[in-house]
């Protein structure tokens, strides 16, 4: 009975969390994309940039409102769910959650502000300014949040006496090893997934109807910021794997079915594992483990050899990283590929194939946010703070948490299907054709070439 | 003042906003759905809606402030509250999920529809009732530990006079408060007939407000005398609550001066808020939980007032540009912008 509250105390917060990240990721990373799009077209007078910043907001909007309720419902259920976790490291951890709110209060007020002032100044920049501070809002909840789930890979920043945190340093707590990656690579992978997201929306209404100027400028916006944040996005995630080399071996020997100790250690790329934890058809890389954790071929990689076996995170981690991986390298090498054939003379970058590979990358950068989440939490198993308190101690007693993940399952299930309806009737009743008459008449109506 | 009298000044300040400006939204929904099945909703809900869109979203985040910041300055809440409040906890975020995300999809999305009105009504007084176990449960006596387990007396609860007096004191106050901030946002927008129907709700619901707030004192009286005899001491804030409560009474009656009715009622609810608040003083949770004990440490306490303060540098700007843009921009108001 015991262990039961305990995985569904997980299976619940992985519910939630895996919900919430959705929206959570669109809050961050769509304000740029919209103030890109309304910058561009105050610079260049061009009423179709501006139609695609209000587009965009109105799906925003209904996408902000469930991360606030479901990040509303996370925020508590740290509480209810894990009331052990939250009394001790609450000491240590709670001025980044604090500061998160403050974050969230400052893009509160001034998305209120945006969303209803889009007519009301003469100068037009004075609206696009009053998209910042959503930007920088939204990015600011993450980095903290980011900061609080850093502390439970790395706990730092405080002494231990009779089991309990003392000599508390905040500042330090903020600071743990693995803060800087960690906060880099989930800022570029929101960017990153929101840029794909949206390039993957205007693709599929290019395959639905036609290609039309305003279609066409949405793409290449979208594309170019895919193919920036895609890189970046490699790049933090090198860094972050050369964390793990550095301060919890154990996470990155699990993704890489790394089991002794070695120099010039080789990549594993998919495959699975026998019983006697050899890996069968595998692709195998050589020596690039080493280079992804150290910058050096010939370099030592820690294995899970030196870990306690019944302190292995699980090993079917792998997976997950290898498809985060693959699709880290996918998405900016689709977005070149659109370029690549843009510049080629005869101009075939809006054919079928092409479109509906750009149509595929926003559900695999959703899935890559997924994939990487599961993989960063399931890799700190069994540890709720690693080191110090288990998932196990920390997990409420209530005999009621069964009867709570239903009820939190059918409200994600009815959120997420009103979240489709919505949206698709919010557009489909207002095309973007009419819409573009109805704000800017003054843009000739056989605008499509 | 030591850093845990500030944080839970701090604290209680917000949880009083939140108060405020929840009960507005909360009482807003309900008055919003009433008027639609009495077929009074083109009166109405214009005005409502206006007031209501640019703010939902900061309304929430005083909750989020508040709980954040109970678990940060004392985490021993936490493991107490957090393990007993499972149930009504997760009760009350459905309802916030479904109130929030509803009153998105309705008005940023599709057409009206009634279900989503009855919802948006019904959470608006069902979530006011549920947060209210978390008082309730403050007052000591409702939980146990055995063996390290922390559990909520539900027998005892629901049986308890208080609890349902208190129950019973939100709906009411929810409803008087959001009456007449509503009276007040009509007469700025001078929208003659909705004002007519809010300022009616608005008296309907005063003296209901004032009898439950009685009934709960009694009560209070007989499950918890400690907290009554120090809110006895109190006496002249109890006094300064019930005489703001007349002045608005009043001109509410007279329909005259609106902004200064809802200004006394924000001050009828501050002195009984603080007067209940300090006469709790020094019990987070009586008898489990008290300030001193319960705090986090001190390094950490100064952080989080530093935080504070920083944050609100940012934040009070902020809101007085929201409020010029929205609330006192006479042509928003009025529906020209
Ligand atoms: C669009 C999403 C996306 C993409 C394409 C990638 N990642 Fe990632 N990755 C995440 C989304 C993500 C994430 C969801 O943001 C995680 C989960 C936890 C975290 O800190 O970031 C993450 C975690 C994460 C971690 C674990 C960090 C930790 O636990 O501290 C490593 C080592 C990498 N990533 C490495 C990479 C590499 C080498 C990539 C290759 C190109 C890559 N990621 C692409
Ligand atoms: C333990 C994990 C988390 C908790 C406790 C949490 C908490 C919250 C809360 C309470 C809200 C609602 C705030 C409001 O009322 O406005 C929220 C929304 C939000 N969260 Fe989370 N969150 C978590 C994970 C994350 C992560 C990982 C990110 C980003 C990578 C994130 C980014 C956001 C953003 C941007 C919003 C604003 C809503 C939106 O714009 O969609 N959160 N979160
Ligand atoms: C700050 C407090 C946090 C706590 C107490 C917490 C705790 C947990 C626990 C116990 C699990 C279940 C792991 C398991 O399956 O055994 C989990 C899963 C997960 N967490 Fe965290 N976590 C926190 C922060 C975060 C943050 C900031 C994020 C970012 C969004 C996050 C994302 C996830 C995801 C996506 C899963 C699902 C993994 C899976 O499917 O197994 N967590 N978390």
């Amino acid at each position: 009975m015991e262990l039961d509250t305990v995985l569904i105390s997980r299976l619940l917060t992985a519910m939630t969390l895996g919900f919430h990240i959705i929206f959570a990721t669109l809050g961050v990373g769509v304000p740029l994309m919209i103030s890109a799009a309304e910058f561009i077209g105050i610079k260049r007078k061009d009423p179709h940039y501006r139609l695609l910043a209000r587009r965009w907001t109105r799906g925003f909007i209904i996408s902000v409102a469930v991360g606030v309720v479901t990040g509303t419902a996370i925020g508590l259920q740290l509480s209810l769910v894990w009331p052990n976790f939250m009394q001790m490291a609450g000491n240590v951890i709670s001025l980044p959650l604090f500061m998160e709110v403050f974050a969230f209060f400052f893009e509160a007020i001034f998305l209120g502000i945006y969303l209803y002032t889009w007519d009301r100044f003469k100068n037009e920049y004075i609206h696009w300014l009053f998209s910042l501070p959503i930007i920088i809002g939204g990015g600011f909840s993450a980095v903290f949040i980011t900061i609080v789930n850093a502390f439970m890979n790395t706990p730092d920043g405080f002494e231990v006496e009779n089991g309990a945190f003392a000599a508390v340093n905040p500042i330090g707590a903020m600071l743990n090893p693995a803060t800087p990656t960690k906060v880099f690579h989930v800022l570029s992978t929101a960017y990153l997934t929101c840029a794909a997201i949206l390039a993957a929306i205007t693709a599929f209404l290019i395959l639905k109807k036609k290609a039309t100027d305003y279609y066409k400028k949405a793409l290449k916006l979208t594309l170019a910021l895919t193919f920036v944040f895609g890189v970046l996005t490699v790049i933090t995630g090198d860094t972050s794997a050369k964390f793990l080399a550095a301060h919890q071996p154990e996470k990155l020997a699990a993704a890489e079915w790394h089991f002794e100790t070695e120099e010039g250690a080789d990549l594993i790329l998919f495959g699975w594992l026998n019983d006697a934890h050899e890996t069968i058809g595998e692709i195998r890389i050589p020596k690039f483990l080493s280079f992804l954790a150290h910058g050096d071929f010939n370099a030592e990689v820690t294995g899970l050899e030196e870990t306690p076996e019944e302190m292995w995170p699980p090993l079917w981690v792998h997976y997950m990283f290898d498809l985060m991986v693959t699709i880290g390298f996918v998405l900016p090498a689709i977005a070149l590929l659109y370029f690549i054939l843009k510049k080629m003379k005869n101009r075939q970058e809006h054919n079928k194939g092409m479109l509906s590979l750009i149509a595929l990358s926003g559900p695999l950068a959703l899935a890559a946010i997924e994939f990487g989440w599961i993989y960063a939490e399931e890799g700190r198993q069994p540890w709720i703070i690693r080191g110090y308190m288990t998932v196990e101690e920390a997990a409420t007693s209530s005999p009621y948490i069964g009867l709570m993940f239903i009820l939190f399952l059918a409200l994600y299930i009815l959120l997420g299907t009103l979240f489709v309806i919505t949206l698709r009737k919010i557009f489909r009743d207002n095309p973007a054709e009419e819409e573009l008459e109805k704000h800017y008449p003054s843009v000739k109506k056989g605008d499509e070439s | 003042m030591s850093y845990e009298i500030i944080g839970i000044s701090v604290l209680w300040i917000f949880l009083y906003g939140y108060l405020i400006v929840a009960s507005i939204d909360f009482g807003a929904g309900f008055f919003a759905f009433y008027a639609k099945i009495t077929k009074q909703d083109h009166v109405v809900n214009q005005l409502i809606a206006r007031y209501l869109s640019p703010v939902w979203e900061v309304t929430n985040v005083f909750f989020v402030f508040f709980f954040v910041g109970i678990v940060g300055f004392f985490p021993e809440s936490a493991y107490y509250y957090g393990s007993a409040l499972l149930v009504p906890g997760s009760i009350a975020i459905i309802l916030l999920a479904i109130r929030g995300s509803f009153y998105a999809f309705e008005n940023y999305g599709s057409k009206q529809s009634t279900v989503y009105t009855f919802l948006y009504g019904a959470t608006g007084l069902l979530i006011p009732a549920s947060l209210s176990v978390a008082l309730t449960m403050s007052e000591g006596g409702f939980i146990t530990e055995e063996n390290g387990v922390v559990s909520l007396q539900y027998l005892k609860l629901f049986t308890s006079p208080l609890s349902w007096s208190i129950v019973a004191l939100a709906i009411v106050s929810v409803l008087f408060i959001s009456a007449t901030f509503l009276s007040f946002y009509a007469a700025r927008a001078q929208d003659e007939p909705a004002l007519k129907l809010v300022r009616h709700f608005a008296l309907f619901w005063s003296t209901p407000s004032i009898i439950a707030a009685l009934t709960t004192f009694i009560f209070l009286s007989q499950h918890n005398p400690g907290h009554y005899e120090n809110m006895l001491d109190l006496w002249w804030m109890l006094g300064l609550s019930v005489g703001f409560f007349m002045i608005a009474s009043w001109l509410l009656y007279m329909g005259k001066y609106y902004g200064i009715a809802f200004v006394s009622i924000m001050l009828q609810y501050f002195f009984a808020f603080f007067g209940y608040g300090i006469g709790h003083y020094p019990y987070i949770l009586d008898p489990l939980i008290s300030i001193h004990e319960g705090a986090t440490h001190e390094s950490m306490g100064i952080a989080l007032i530093i935080a504070f303060i920083g944050g609100l540098l940012l934040l009070v700007p902020s809101l007085i540009l929201l409020m010029k843009l929205f609330l006192f921009n006479a042509d928003y108001v009025k529906g020209k912008k």
